[in-house]
């Protein structure tokens, strides 16, 4: 064998290496979208907040449903964006969207999640819901992180940033929707696009 | 160069082989058509690489069944990761040089 087919052998191995044990079909593109839901959302709950006459949020009135009602929205429609979009994408990689590899970023991604999620909720419904935004940006964060073992690498400096603004938004909790907006709406713009032009194109 | 020569070994001289290896290297277990896909070889062509490297005791070939399906999951055993190992450290030297 000559050194050429041996550099083709190093090659297809960290290839064949990568391939089956990261899912690369993540879209870019969906994180951008993903941002911009956020900033439309946060937008409309600043909207309700300051149009209710007090320039802070009661808990269990009626504007406090509708923010809870705007933030599942966020949240849903950011996730049917990303399965659509990443399985057009992986449809044009000859993936598919559901593999070894998808599940595996799945269960990394959602257990620190959920596990965040059902904790904030806890919180809310016990009063302490100043932390809020703090605990959103660090469990997320942290879903990243864990996540992106299993996917494109970079997603991880995306969740060190978000625990970043998590444990900054701890210290001026004042500002909760303005690093909200930040970790979620202005990051994913520009995560999402690093990915688009690196990846998706 | 005698001994590095001697450490390139024959039985990933395939490229079917040398997939099969650097999947099973970074997966715990990895079934048929999970190779079948990534390697995109057929499965006569699959069963017949996967059958060398099993008879080098190099993978485990576990056969079962998930409802009445037939399964097959193959994982790298201790002794086709140190020959995998080896014949990788063999090659970079091999380029290097």
């Amino acid at each position: 064998m000559s050194t050429e087919d041996y550099l083709k052998d190093i090659t297809e191995i960290k290839n064949m290496m990568n391939k089956s044990s990261r899912f690369f079909s993540l879209s870019g593109l969906s994180g951008i979208l993903a941002g911009i839901y956020a900033i439309i959302g946060a937008a409309i709950a600043y909207y309700l907040v300051s149009n209710s006459g007090r320039d802070y949020l009661i808990l269990h009135s009626k504007i406090f449903n509708y923010i809870l009602i705007d933030l599942a929205a966020i949240a849903i429609l950011s996730i049917v964006t990303a399965a659509i979009l990443s399985n057009r994408k992986a449809r044009k990689n000859n993936e598919t969207l559901w593999n070894g590899t998808s599940r595996r970023l799945l269960a990394a991604f959602l257990i620190p999640l959920i596990t965040g999620g059902i904790y904030i909720l806890i919180k809310i419904y016990s009063n302490h819901y100043g932390h809020t935004g703090s605990l959103m940006l660090i469990f997320y964060g942290l879903a990243l992180v864990n996540a992106s073992k299993y996917t494109i690498g970079n997603v991880k400096y995306l969740g060190y940033v978000e625990i970043i603004l998590g444990l900054a938004c701890a210290i001026y909790p004042g500002f909760g929707f303005w690093f909200w907006v930040l970790g979620f709406g202005v990051m994913h713009i520009i995560y999402g696009s690093m990915i688009y032009f690196n990846h998706d194109r | 160069m005698s001994s590095i020569i001697g450490n390139i070994n024959k039985a990933f001289d395939h490229r079917i082989r040398l997939g099969i290896m650097s999947i099973l290297i970074v997966n715990e277990y990895a079934d048929f058509k999970m190779l079948k896909e990534l390697l995109g070889a057929t499965d006569g062509n699959l069963a017949s690489h996967t059958k060398a490297l099993e008879k080098e005791a190099y993978i485990l070939v576990e056969k079962s069944f998930i409802g009445r399906k037939p399964n097959t999951r193959y994982s790298a055993t201790k002794k086709g990761r140190e020959a995998f190992k080896k014949h990788v450290e063999a090659i970079e030297k091999l380029l290097k040089q």
